[in-house]
Protein backbone atom coordinates (compact mmCIF):
# COMPACT_ATOMS: atom_id res chain seq x y z
CA UNK A 1 0.00 0.00 0.00
CA UNK A 2 2.54 2.22 1.11
CA UNK A 3 4.68 1.57 -2.35
CA UNK A 4 1.91 2.10 -4.16
CA UNK A 5 1.16 5.69 -2.71
CA UNK A 6 4.84 6.35 -3.12
CA UNK A 7 5.02 5.21 -7.01
CA UNK A 8 1.97 7.51 -7.04
CA UNK A 9 3.57 10.49 -5.49
CA UNK A 10 6.72 9.96 -7.78
CA UNK A 11 4.34 10.06 -10.87
CA UNK A 12 2.74 13.11 -10.16
CA UNK A 13 6.82 15.15 -9.54
CA UNK A 14 7.89 14.05 -12.53
CA UNK A 15 4.57 14.96 -14.66
CA UNK A 16 4.74 18.29 -12.89
CA UNK A 17 8.36 18.60 -13.60
CA UNK A 18 7.62 17.63 -17.05
CA UNK A 19 5.00 20.18 -17.39
CA UNK A 20 7.30 22.95 -16.52
CA UNK A 21 10.08 21.85 -18.63
CA UNK A 22 8.82 23.19 -22.46
CA UNK A 23 8.97 26.53 -21.29
CA UNK A 24 13.11 25.96 -20.61
CA UNK A 25 13.95 24.09 -23.80
CA UNK A 26 13.71 23.72 -27.52
CA UNK A 27 12.48 20.14 -28.63
CA UNK A 28 13.76 19.44 -32.56
CA UNK A 29 12.34 16.34 -34.29
CA UNK A 30 12.59 14.57 -37.60
CA UNK A 31 14.94 13.25 -40.71
CA UNK A 32 18.05 10.96 -38.95
CA UNK A 33 19.67 12.40 -41.80
CA UNK A 34 19.94 15.73 -40.50
CA UNK A 35 19.53 14.59 -37.30
CA UNK A 36 23.40 14.34 -36.43
CA UNK A 37 24.11 18.21 -37.63
CA UNK A 38 21.52 19.81 -35.70
CA UNK A 39 23.33 17.93 -32.59
CA UNK A 40 26.31 19.23 -33.86
CA UNK A 41 25.06 22.84 -33.97
CA UNK A 42 22.79 22.27 -30.60
CA UNK A 43 26.18 21.80 -29.03
CA UNK A 44 27.55 24.52 -30.49
CA UNK A 45 24.69 26.80 -29.58
CA UNK A 46 24.53 25.24 -25.71
CA UNK A 47 29.01 26.04 -25.73
CA UNK A 48 28.39 29.57 -27.21
CA UNK A 49 25.28 30.41 -25.08
CA UNK A 50 24.97 28.19 -22.02
CA UNK A 51 22.45 31.02 -21.05
CA UNK A 52 19.90 30.07 -23.60
CA UNK A 53 17.80 26.90 -23.19
CA UNK A 54 18.54 24.11 -24.34
CA UNK A 55 18.12 22.27 -27.61
CA UNK A 56 16.76 18.72 -27.74
CA UNK A 57 17.10 16.90 -30.68
CA UNK A 58 15.18 13.53 -31.51
CA UNK A 59 14.82 11.40 -34.85
CA UNK A 60 12.29 10.03 -36.05
CA UNK A 61 11.81 10.73 -39.51
CA UNK A 62 11.06 13.32 -41.85
CA UNK A 63 7.12 12.77 -41.81
CA UNK A 64 7.55 12.31 -38.28
CA UNK A 65 9.00 15.52 -37.69
CA UNK A 66 6.76 17.11 -39.89
CA UNK A 67 3.97 15.56 -37.89
CA UNK A 68 5.07 16.52 -34.96
CA UNK A 69 5.64 20.42 -35.46
CA UNK A 70 1.83 20.12 -36.57
CA UNK A 71 0.52 18.44 -33.56
CA UNK A 72 2.54 20.75 -31.23
CA UNK A 73 5.13 18.15 -29.82
CA UNK A 74 8.24 19.82 -31.35
CA UNK A 75 8.94 23.08 -32.08
CA UNK A 76 11.04 22.40 -35.37
CA UNK A 77 10.96 19.90 -37.35
CA UNK A 78 13.69 18.54 -39.88
CA UNK A 79 12.98 17.58 -43.14
CA UNK A 80 15.13 16.12 -45.72
CA UNK A 81 13.31 16.19 -48.81
CA UNK A 82 10.88 18.80 -49.97
CA UNK A 83 7.33 19.12 -48.01
CA UNK A 84 4.94 16.75 -49.22
CA UNK A 85 1.19 18.58 -50.14
CA UNK A 86 -0.77 17.67 -46.26
CA UNK A 87 2.57 19.18 -45.27
CA UNK A 88 1.89 22.72 -47.02
CA UNK A 89 0.76 24.60 -43.78
CA UNK A 90 4.28 24.73 -42.42
CA UNK A 91 6.96 27.19 -42.66
CA UNK A 92 10.14 25.90 -43.81
CA UNK A 93 13.56 27.33 -44.05
CA UNK A 94 16.58 25.55 -46.25
CA UNK A 95 19.28 25.77 -44.10
CA UNK A 96 21.63 23.54 -46.39
CA UNK A 97 21.48 21.06 -48.94
CA UNK A 98 22.86 18.21 -49.03
CA UNK A 99 23.65 15.39 -51.45
CA UNK A 100 23.31 11.66 -51.78
CA UNK A 101 25.60 9.37 -52.54
CA UNK A 102 25.49 5.73 -53.60
CA UNK A 103 27.94 3.63 -51.97
CA UNK A 104 29.81 0.44 -52.17
CA UNK A 105 32.23 -1.73 -50.74
CA UNK A 106 35.45 -0.75 -51.13
CA UNK A 107 36.47 -3.78 -52.35
CA UNK A 108 34.00 -3.34 -54.84
CA UNK A 109 36.03 -1.86 -58.15
CA UNK A 110 32.97 -0.41 -59.81
CA UNK A 111 33.78 3.25 -59.90
CA UNK A 112 30.63 4.54 -61.65
CA UNK A 113 27.46 3.93 -62.77
CA UNK A 114 25.08 5.49 -65.28
CA UNK A 115 21.42 6.68 -63.68
CA UNK A 116 20.09 4.01 -65.37
CA UNK A 117 22.00 1.25 -64.05
CA UNK A 118 21.61 2.38 -61.02
CA UNK A 119 17.69 2.82 -61.38
CA UNK A 120 18.07 -1.15 -63.32
CA UNK A 121 19.98 -2.03 -60.29
CA UNK A 122 17.65 -0.83 -57.27
CA UNK A 123 14.08 -2.31 -58.90
CA UNK A 124 15.98 -5.53 -59.29
CA UNK A 125 16.82 -6.38 -63.29
CA UNK A 126 20.74 -5.79 -62.79
CA UNK A 127 21.07 -8.56 -59.79
CA UNK A 128 24.99 -9.77 -60.90
CA UNK A 129 28.05 -7.32 -60.61
CA UNK A 130 29.13 -9.43 -63.50
CA UNK A 131 26.54 -7.69 -65.65
CA UNK A 132 28.16 -4.53 -64.98
CA UNK A 133 31.84 -4.86 -64.69
CA UNK A 134 33.28 -6.42 -67.87
CA UNK A 135 35.18 -9.44 -66.48
CA UNK A 136 39.25 -9.30 -67.11
CA UNK A 137 38.84 -5.54 -67.07
CA UNK A 138 39.18 -4.78 -63.38
CA UNK A 139 39.92 -8.49 -62.52
CA UNK A 140 36.81 -10.64 -62.52
CA UNK A 141 34.37 -9.46 -60.04
CA UNK A 142 30.71 -10.81 -60.15
CA UNK A 143 27.97 -12.35 -57.77
CA UNK A 144 24.62 -11.07 -56.50
CA UNK A 145 24.01 -7.67 -55.68
CA UNK A 146 22.83 -6.81 -52.57
CA UNK A 147 20.57 -4.33 -52.73
CA UNK A 148 20.46 -2.09 -49.54
CA UNK A 149 17.36 0.70 -49.26
CA UNK A 150 16.15 2.66 -46.62
CA UNK A 151 12.86 1.95 -45.72
CA UNK A 152 9.96 3.30 -47.20
CA UNK A 153 8.43 7.14 -45.78
CA UNK A 154 12.10 7.76 -45.29
CA UNK A 155 13.40 11.22 -46.47
CA UNK A 156 16.34 9.71 -48.17
CA UNK A 157 14.62 6.92 -49.69
CA UNK A 158 11.52 9.23 -50.70
CA UNK A 159 14.39 11.83 -52.57
CA UNK A 160 16.03 8.60 -53.83
CA UNK A 161 12.80 7.75 -55.27
CA UNK A 162 12.20 10.74 -56.74
CA UNK A 163 15.31 11.46 -58.37
CA UNK A 164 16.17 7.86 -59.44
CA UNK A 165 13.44 5.64 -59.51
CA UNK A 166 11.26 7.71 -61.62
CA UNK A 167 8.14 5.75 -60.75
CA UNK A 168 9.32 2.27 -60.63
CA UNK A 169 9.66 0.54 -57.49
CA UNK A 170 12.78 -0.56 -55.31
CA UNK A 171 13.09 -4.18 -55.75
CA UNK A 172 11.08 -5.96 -52.62
CA UNK A 173 13.81 -8.25 -52.30
CA UNK A 174 16.12 -5.47 -51.09
CA UNK A 175 17.70 -5.00 -47.33
CA UNK A 176 15.72 -2.15 -46.04
CA UNK A 177 17.65 -0.81 -43.20
CA UNK A 178 16.09 2.07 -40.73
CA UNK A 179 18.99 4.37 -40.68
CA UNK A 180 21.52 6.27 -42.81
CA UNK A 181 24.29 4.78 -40.32
CA UNK A 182 22.87 1.00 -40.77
CA UNK A 183 22.78 1.82 -44.64
CA UNK A 184 26.58 2.36 -43.81
CA UNK A 185 27.78 -0.75 -41.81
CA UNK A 186 26.13 -3.31 -44.13
CA UNK A 187 27.77 -1.46 -47.01
CA UNK A 188 30.94 -1.88 -45.18
CA UNK A 189 31.17 -4.77 -43.94
CA UNK A 190 29.43 -6.87 -47.43
CA UNK A 191 31.63 -6.51 -50.29
CA UNK A 192 28.28 -7.57 -52.76
CA UNK A 193 26.39 -4.43 -51.58
CA UNK A 194 25.01 -1.29 -53.09
CA UNK A 195 23.49 0.97 -50.88
CA UNK A 196 22.84 5.04 -50.75
CA UNK A 197 23.38 7.49 -47.91
CA UNK A 198 23.77 11.08 -47.16
CA UNK A 199 27.19 12.57 -49.04
CA UNK A 200 28.01 14.25 -45.27
CA UNK A 201 28.28 11.08 -43.64
CA UNK A 202 30.45 8.82 -46.09
CA UNK A 203 33.60 7.46 -44.91
CA UNK A 204 36.56 5.50 -45.79
CA UNK A 205 34.83 2.23 -44.69
CA UNK A 206 32.71 3.08 -48.18
CA UNK A 207 32.91 3.69 -51.79
CA UNK A 208 31.02 6.78 -53.41
CA UNK A 209 29.94 6.19 -57.07
CA UNK A 210 30.33 8.23 -59.63
CA UNK A 211 26.87 8.92 -61.39
CA UNK A 212 26.62 9.38 -64.93
CA UNK A 213 30.90 10.40 -65.16
CA UNK A 214 29.85 13.60 -62.33
CA UNK A 215 31.91 12.54 -59.02
CA UNK A 216 30.07 13.11 -55.56
CA UNK A 217 32.02 16.29 -54.51
CA UNK A 218 31.16 19.58 -53.24
CA UNK A 219 31.97 21.61 -56.10
CA UNK A 220 29.77 19.43 -58.51
CA UNK A 221 26.72 19.71 -56.16
CA UNK A 222 27.23 23.64 -55.94
CA UNK A 223 27.83 23.81 -59.77
CA UNK A 224 24.97 21.51 -60.35
CA UNK A 225 26.34 18.86 -62.19
CA UNK A 226 25.57 16.07 -60.18
CA UNK A 227 22.43 15.18 -59.40
CA UNK A 228 21.30 13.82 -56.42
CA UNK A 229 20.79 16.77 -54.16
CA UNK A 230 18.07 17.13 -52.02
CA UNK A 231 17.39 20.52 -49.85
CA UNK A 232 17.94 19.31 -45.54
CA UNK A 233 14.61 21.85 -44.30
CA UNK A 234 13.51 23.13 -40.64
CA UNK A 235 10.34 23.72 -40.39
CA UNK A 236 7.89 25.87 -37.85
CA UNK A 237 4.66 26.42 -37.62
CA UNK A 238 2.52 30.00 -37.22
CA UNK A 239 4.09 32.68 -35.25
CA UNK A 240 7.11 30.95 -33.64
CA UNK A 241 8.56 31.77 -29.88
CA UNK A 242 11.61 34.46 -29.77
CA UNK A 243 13.56 31.96 -28.39
CA UNK A 244 12.89 29.28 -31.37
CA UNK A 245 13.70 32.34 -33.79
CA UNK A 246 16.99 32.87 -31.98
CA UNK A 247 18.05 29.74 -32.75
CA UNK A 248 16.98 29.83 -36.24
CA UNK A 249 18.86 32.61 -36.66
CA UNK A 250 22.42 30.96 -35.15
CA UNK A 251 21.70 28.31 -37.58
CA UNK A 252 21.19 30.51 -40.65
CA UNK A 253 24.25 33.30 -39.33
CA UNK A 254 27.76 32.57 -40.22
CA UNK A 255 28.32 29.97 -37.09
CA UNK A 256 25.95 27.83 -37.93
CA UNK A 257 26.28 27.79 -41.79
CA UNK A 258 30.24 27.10 -41.15
CA UNK A 259 29.57 24.30 -39.15
CA UNK A 260 27.27 22.61 -41.72
CA UNK A 261 29.75 23.37 -44.48
CA UNK A 262 32.88 22.18 -42.89
CA UNK A 263 30.53 18.76 -41.97
CA UNK A 264 30.27 18.68 -45.32
CA UNK A 265 27.01 19.98 -46.49
CA UNK A 266 26.20 22.60 -49.20
CA UNK A 267 25.57 25.76 -48.02
CA UNK A 268 25.37 29.07 -49.52
CA UNK A 269 23.96 30.28 -53.13
CA UNK A 270 20.45 29.15 -53.24
CA UNK A 271 21.49 26.89 -50.12
CA UNK A 272 20.92 29.61 -47.77
CA UNK A 273 18.61 31.75 -48.56
CA UNK A 274 15.40 31.52 -46.88
CA UNK A 275 12.58 30.67 -48.99
CA UNK A 276 9.20 28.77 -48.83
CA UNK A 277 9.93 25.91 -49.72
CA UNK A 278 7.45 25.35 -52.99
CA UNK A 279 6.10 21.87 -53.93
CA UNK A 280 7.12 20.54 -57.43
CA UNK B 1 -12.40 -1.30 13.55
CA UNK B 2 -9.34 0.28 12.38
CA UNK B 3 -7.80 -3.22 11.32
CA UNK B 4 -11.32 -3.85 8.95
CA UNK B 5 -11.37 -0.48 7.59
CA UNK B 6 -7.45 -0.90 6.30
CA UNK B 7 -8.53 -4.30 5.00
CA UNK B 8 -11.18 -2.68 3.51
CA UNK B 9 -9.17 0.29 2.03
CA UNK B 10 -6.18 -2.56 0.61
CA UNK B 11 -9.10 -4.63 -0.73
CA UNK B 12 -10.65 -1.86 -2.88
CA UNK B 13 -7.06 -0.31 -4.16
CA UNK B 14 -5.99 -3.63 -5.45
CA UNK B 15 -9.18 -4.89 -6.85
CA UNK B 16 -8.72 -1.29 -8.89
CA UNK B 17 -5.41 -1.69 -9.74
CA UNK B 18 -6.79 -5.09 -11.10
CA UNK B 19 -9.59 -3.83 -12.96
CA UNK B 20 -7.46 -0.89 -14.52
CA UNK B 21 -4.95 -3.66 -15.75
CA UNK B 22 -8.40 -5.20 -17.72
CA UNK B 23 -9.06 -1.59 -18.83
CA UNK B 24 -5.90 -1.29 -20.53
CA UNK B 25 -5.88 -4.50 -22.10
CA UNK B 26 -9.44 -3.11 -23.17
CA UNK B 27 -8.74 -0.09 -24.36
CA UNK B 28 -5.47 -1.27 -26.44
CA UNK B 29 -7.55 -3.78 -28.14
CA UNK B 30 -10.05 -1.42 -29.14
CA UNK B 31 -7.20 1.27 -30.12
CA UNK B 32 -5.62 -0.87 -32.41
CA UNK B 33 -9.25 -2.24 -33.94
CA UNK B 34 -10.03 1.18 -34.62
CA UNK B 35 -7.25 2.04 -35.90
CA UNK B 36 -6.39 -0.79 -38.09
CA UNK B 37 -10.22 -1.75 -39.12
CA UNK B 38 -11.03 1.19 -41.40
CA UNK B 39 -7.93 -0.05 -43.75
CA UNK B 40 -9.13 -3.69 -42.99
CA UNK B 41 -12.51 -2.88 -45.03
CA UNK B 42 -10.79 -0.12 -47.73
CA UNK B 43 -7.95 -2.59 -48.81
CA UNK B 44 -10.13 -6.03 -48.51
CA UNK B 45 -9.22 -8.65 -45.63
CA UNK B 46 -8.17 -11.20 -48.51
CA UNK B 47 -6.06 -8.77 -50.36
CA UNK B 48 -4.49 -7.29 -46.80
CA UNK B 49 -3.58 -10.90 -45.44
CA UNK B 50 -3.23 -12.36 -49.11
CA UNK B 51 -1.29 -10.06 -51.17
CA UNK B 52 2.25 -10.50 -51.92
CA UNK B 53 3.47 -6.56 -52.38
CA UNK B 54 3.69 -4.02 -50.08
CA UNK B 55 4.62 -0.74 -51.20
CA UNK B 56 2.43 2.14 -49.09
CA UNK B 57 3.80 4.66 -51.28
CA UNK B 58 1.55 3.20 -54.22
CA UNK B 59 -0.91 1.99 -52.15
CA UNK B 60 -0.20 -1.44 -52.18
CA UNK B 61 -0.88 -3.36 -48.83
CA UNK B 62 -0.75 -6.86 -48.92
CA UNK B 63 0.82 -8.96 -45.79
CA UNK B 64 1.51 -12.38 -46.74
CA UNK B 65 5.26 -12.01 -47.39
CA UNK B 66 5.47 -11.12 -43.29
CA UNK B 67 3.31 -13.64 -42.68
CA UNK B 68 5.59 -16.19 -43.89
CA UNK B 69 8.82 -14.13 -42.64
CA UNK B 70 7.16 -14.22 -39.32
CA UNK B 71 6.14 -18.03 -39.21
CA UNK B 72 9.67 -18.90 -40.82
CA UNK B 73 11.91 -17.02 -38.01
CA UNK B 74 9.65 -18.38 -35.74
CA UNK B 75 9.63 -21.70 -36.95
CA UNK B 76 13.43 -21.26 -36.99
CA UNK B 77 13.80 -20.06 -33.51
CA UNK B 78 11.75 -22.91 -32.40
CA UNK B 79 13.93 -25.48 -34.24
CA UNK B 80 17.00 -24.18 -32.02
CA UNK B 81 15.79 -23.28 -29.07
CA UNK B 82 13.53 -26.20 -28.31
CA UNK B 83 16.03 -28.99 -28.38
CA UNK B 84 18.71 -26.96 -26.89
CA UNK B 85 16.38 -25.89 -23.95
CA UNK B 86 15.17 -29.08 -23.21
CA UNK B 87 18.56 -30.80 -23.38
CA UNK B 88 19.39 -28.07 -20.79
CA UNK B 89 16.24 -28.65 -18.50
CA UNK B 90 16.92 -31.95 -18.19
CA UNK B 91 20.52 -31.73 -17.46
CA UNK B 92 19.80 -29.20 -15.03
CA UNK B 93 16.92 -31.20 -13.52
CA UNK B 94 17.51 -34.95 -13.51
CA UNK B 95 21.44 -35.35 -13.83
CA UNK B 96 23.37 -32.45 -12.73
CA UNK B 97 23.70 -32.00 -8.79
CA UNK B 98 21.83 -29.83 -7.10
CA UNK B 99 24.39 -26.88 -6.59
CA UNK B 100 25.67 -27.05 -10.06
CA UNK B 101 21.62 -26.89 -11.31
CA UNK B 102 20.95 -23.22 -9.48
CA UNK B 103 24.13 -21.70 -10.36
CA UNK B 104 23.45 -22.64 -13.87
CA UNK B 105 19.58 -21.69 -13.98
CA UNK B 106 20.11 -18.59 -12.78
CA UNK B 107 23.35 -17.90 -15.05
CA UNK B 108 20.41 -19.13 -17.82
CA UNK B 109 17.91 -17.00 -16.28
CA UNK B 110 20.01 -13.81 -16.08
CA UNK B 111 20.17 -13.89 -20.17
CA UNK B 112 16.49 -12.93 -20.07
CA UNK B 113 17.57 -9.75 -18.50
CA UNK B 114 19.65 -8.89 -21.59
CA UNK B 115 17.69 -5.84 -23.75
CA UNK B 116 17.15 -7.46 -26.65
CA UNK B 117 18.92 -4.65 -28.41
CA UNK B 118 21.85 -6.39 -27.19
CA UNK B 119 20.67 -9.89 -28.43
CA UNK B 120 20.34 -7.62 -32.18
CA UNK B 121 23.63 -6.33 -31.83
CA UNK B 122 25.50 -9.29 -31.46
CA UNK B 123 23.02 -10.77 -34.05
CA UNK B 124 24.36 -7.73 -36.41
CA UNK B 125 28.36 -7.99 -35.65
CA UNK B 126 28.90 -12.02 -35.29
CA UNK B 127 25.93 -13.93 -36.57
CA UNK B 128 25.18 -11.66 -39.73
CA UNK B 129 28.99 -11.57 -41.14
CA UNK B 130 29.69 -15.52 -39.52
CA UNK B 131 26.82 -16.73 -42.46
CA UNK B 132 27.42 -14.05 -44.71
CA UNK B 133 31.20 -15.16 -45.37
CA UNK B 134 30.53 -18.77 -44.51
CA UNK B 135 27.31 -19.58 -45.88
CA UNK B 136 26.91 -16.65 -48.56
CA UNK B 137 24.18 -14.19 -49.26
CA UNK B 138 23.90 -10.99 -47.74
CA UNK B 139 23.92 -12.44 -44.33
CA UNK B 140 20.68 -10.69 -42.91
CA UNK B 141 18.66 -13.65 -43.43
CA UNK B 142 15.86 -16.19 -41.84
CA UNK B 143 18.86 -17.78 -40.95
CA UNK B 144 20.21 -15.21 -38.94
CA UNK B 145 16.99 -14.07 -37.20
CA UNK B 146 16.22 -17.48 -35.85
CA UNK B 147 19.31 -17.88 -34.63
CA UNK B 148 19.04 -14.76 -32.85
CA UNK B 149 15.41 -15.39 -31.77
CA UNK B 150 16.72 -19.37 -30.59
CA UNK B 151 19.46 -17.33 -27.88
CA UNK B 152 16.48 -15.26 -26.98
CA UNK B 153 13.51 -17.77 -26.06
CA UNK B 154 16.22 -20.17 -24.25
CA UNK B 155 15.62 -18.61 -20.92
CA UNK B 156 12.11 -19.49 -20.90
CA UNK B 157 12.07 -22.61 -22.58
CA UNK B 158 14.99 -23.59 -20.12
CA UNK B 159 13.19 -22.26 -16.89
CA UNK B 160 9.56 -23.37 -17.25
CA UNK B 161 10.35 -26.91 -18.38
CA UNK B 162 12.54 -27.33 -15.58
CA UNK B 163 9.89 -26.26 -13.40
CA UNK B 164 7.84 -28.84 -15.18
CA UNK B 165 10.36 -31.69 -14.84
CA UNK B 166 11.03 -30.65 -11.32
CA UNK B 167 7.28 -31.22 -10.65
CA UNK B 168 7.20 -34.92 -11.52
CA UNK B 169 6.74 -36.67 -8.54
CA UNK B 170 10.01 -38.26 -6.75
CA UNK B 171 8.15 -41.74 -6.46
CA UNK B 172 8.70 -41.51 -10.09
CA UNK B 173 12.63 -41.66 -10.09
CA UNK B 174 12.56 -44.02 -7.40
CA UNK B 175 10.20 -46.32 -8.69
CA UNK B 176 12.43 -46.64 -12.14
CA UNK B 177 15.69 -47.09 -10.64
CA UNK B 178 14.05 -49.90 -7.97
CA UNK B 179 13.32 -52.02 -11.63
CA UNK B 180 17.06 -51.44 -12.68
CA UNK B 181 16.58 -48.02 -15.25
CA UNK B 182 19.94 -46.32 -15.85
CA UNK B 183 18.69 -42.21 -15.45
CA UNK B 184 18.51 -42.12 -19.55
CA UNK B 185 15.88 -44.48 -19.49
CA UNK B 186 13.80 -43.28 -16.67
CA UNK B 187 14.07 -39.42 -18.24
CA UNK B 188 13.08 -41.08 -21.83
CA UNK B 189 10.21 -43.65 -20.30
CA UNK B 190 8.64 -41.71 -17.50
CA UNK B 191 9.80 -38.15 -16.50
CA UNK B 192 9.66 -36.45 -20.14
CA UNK B 193 6.22 -38.20 -20.89
CA UNK B 194 5.04 -37.03 -17.30
CA UNK B 195 6.01 -33.72 -17.65
CA UNK B 196 4.55 -33.47 -21.41
CA UNK B 197 2.06 -30.54 -21.00
CA UNK B 198 4.35 -28.22 -18.78
CA UNK B 199 7.27 -28.70 -21.61
CA UNK B 200 4.45 -28.09 -24.37
CA UNK B 201 3.71 -24.92 -22.27
CA UNK B 202 6.95 -23.43 -22.22
CA UNK B 203 7.24 -24.39 -26.36
CA UNK B 204 4.28 -22.26 -26.87
CA UNK B 205 5.19 -19.36 -24.26
CA UNK B 206 8.76 -19.46 -26.60
CA UNK B 207 6.51 -19.02 -29.71
CA UNK B 208 4.69 -16.39 -28.17
CA UNK B 209 8.16 -14.79 -27.14
CA UNK B 210 9.67 -15.24 -30.72
CA UNK B 211 7.34 -14.03 -32.51
CA UNK B 212 6.22 -10.66 -30.38
CA UNK B 213 9.93 -10.03 -30.74
CA UNK B 214 11.00 -6.76 -32.77
CA UNK B 215 14.19 -5.37 -32.17
CA UNK B 216 16.64 -7.70 -32.53
CA UNK B 217 14.41 -9.12 -35.55
CA UNK B 218 15.06 -5.76 -37.52
CA UNK B 219 18.69 -5.89 -36.81
CA UNK B 220 19.50 -8.71 -38.85
CA UNK B 221 16.74 -9.83 -40.56
CA UNK B 222 17.29 -7.44 -43.76
CA UNK B 223 13.58 -6.76 -43.78
CA UNK B 224 13.22 -7.28 -47.42
CA UNK B 225 9.71 -7.32 -48.15
CA UNK B 226 9.41 -10.21 -50.82
CA UNK B 227 8.78 -14.38 -49.76
CA UNK B 228 12.02 -15.52 -49.23
CA UNK B 229 13.20 -17.95 -50.90
CA UNK B 230 15.67 -19.35 -48.88
CA UNK B 231 17.08 -19.83 -45.14
CA UNK B 232 19.22 -17.64 -46.63
CA UNK B 233 17.25 -14.76 -48.09
CA UNK B 234 16.44 -11.70 -45.70
CA UNK B 235 13.06 -11.79 -44.58
CA UNK B 236 10.39 -9.05 -42.84
CA UNK B 237 8.49 -10.27 -39.56
CA UNK B 238 4.90 -8.75 -39.07
CA UNK B 239 6.46 -6.66 -36.07
CA UNK B 240 9.35 -5.43 -37.78
CA UNK B 241 7.04 -4.06 -40.36
CA UNK B 242 5.00 -2.02 -37.74
CA UNK B 243 7.85 -1.00 -36.06
CA UNK B 244 10.06 -0.07 -38.94
CA UNK B 245 7.52 2.30 -40.94
CA UNK B 246 5.28 3.45 -37.95
CA UNK B 247 7.53 6.31 -37.38
CA UNK B 248 6.94 7.93 -41.09
CA UNK B 249 3.19 6.67 -41.51
CA UNK B 250 0.21 8.73 -42.42
CA UNK B 251 -3.31 8.23 -43.77
CA UNK B 252 -4.00 4.66 -44.64
CA UNK B 253 -0.35 3.53 -44.58
CA UNK B 254 -0.84 4.02 -40.50
CA UNK B 255 -3.89 2.04 -40.43
CA UNK B 256 -2.48 -1.00 -42.33
CA UNK B 257 0.40 -1.05 -39.83
CA UNK B 258 -2.31 -1.12 -37.30
CA UNK B 259 -4.12 -3.76 -39.57
CA UNK B 260 -1.30 -5.77 -39.30
CA UNK B 261 -1.25 -5.33 -35.92
CA UNK B 262 -4.84 -6.73 -35.87
CA UNK B 263 -3.55 -9.89 -37.76
CA UNK B 264 -0.99 -9.79 -34.53
CA UNK B 265 -3.24 -10.09 -32.46
CA UNK B 266 -5.11 -12.68 -33.58
CA UNK B 267 -2.29 -15.07 -34.09
CA UNK B 268 -1.04 -14.36 -30.47
CA UNK B 269 -4.47 -14.87 -29.45
CA UNK B 270 -5.15 -18.59 -30.95
CA UNK B 271 -1.55 -19.05 -29.72
CA UNK B 272 -2.62 -18.55 -26.08
CA UNK B 273 -5.75 -20.71 -26.53
CA UNK B 274 -3.70 -23.56 -28.06
CA UNK B 275 -1.51 -22.93 -25.10
CA UNK B 276 -4.16 -23.17 -22.23
CA UNK B 277 -6.13 -26.01 -23.69
CA UNK B 278 -2.85 -27.85 -24.08
CA UNK B 279 -2.24 -27.95 -20.58
CA UNK B 280 -5.64 -28.48 -19.60
CA UNK B 281 -5.59 -31.34 -21.70
CA UNK B 282 -2.25 -32.46 -20.71
CA UNK B 283 -2.86 -32.60 -17.05
CA UNK B 284 -6.55 -33.85 -17.36
CA UNK B 285 -4.93 -37.36 -18.66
Amino acid sequence: MLCFLILLASFMVSACSRASRPSSSITVAGSTSVQPFMELLAEEYARLYPEKPAINVQGGGSSAGARSVLSGAASIGMLSRELAPEEKGLDALVIARDAIAVIVNPKNPIRELSIRDLRAIFSGEITDWGQLIGAGERGDFRGRIHVVSREEGSGTRGAFDEMIMEGREVTARAIFQDSNGSVKETVAQDPMAIGYISLGLVDRNVKPLSIDGVAPTIENCKSGKYALVRPFLVVTKGEVRPEVREFLDFIMGETGQKILREEGLITGGQGATALEAKSK
Amino acid sequence: MKRSQNERVAELTLSLVALGSLGILTLITVFIFKEGLPALKEIGLWEFIGGTRWVPSKKIFGIFPMLVGSFMVTGGALAIGIPLGLGCAVYLSEFSSPGVARLLKSMIELLAGIPSVVFGFIGLTVVVPFIRTYFGGPGFSVLASSIVLGLMILPTMVSVSYDALRAVPESYRDGMMAVGATRWQAVRMVILPSARSGILAAAILATGRAMGETMAVIMVAGNATAVPESLLDPVRTLTSNIALEMGYSAGIHRQALFATGIVLFFLVTVLNLIAHAAVRGGSGR
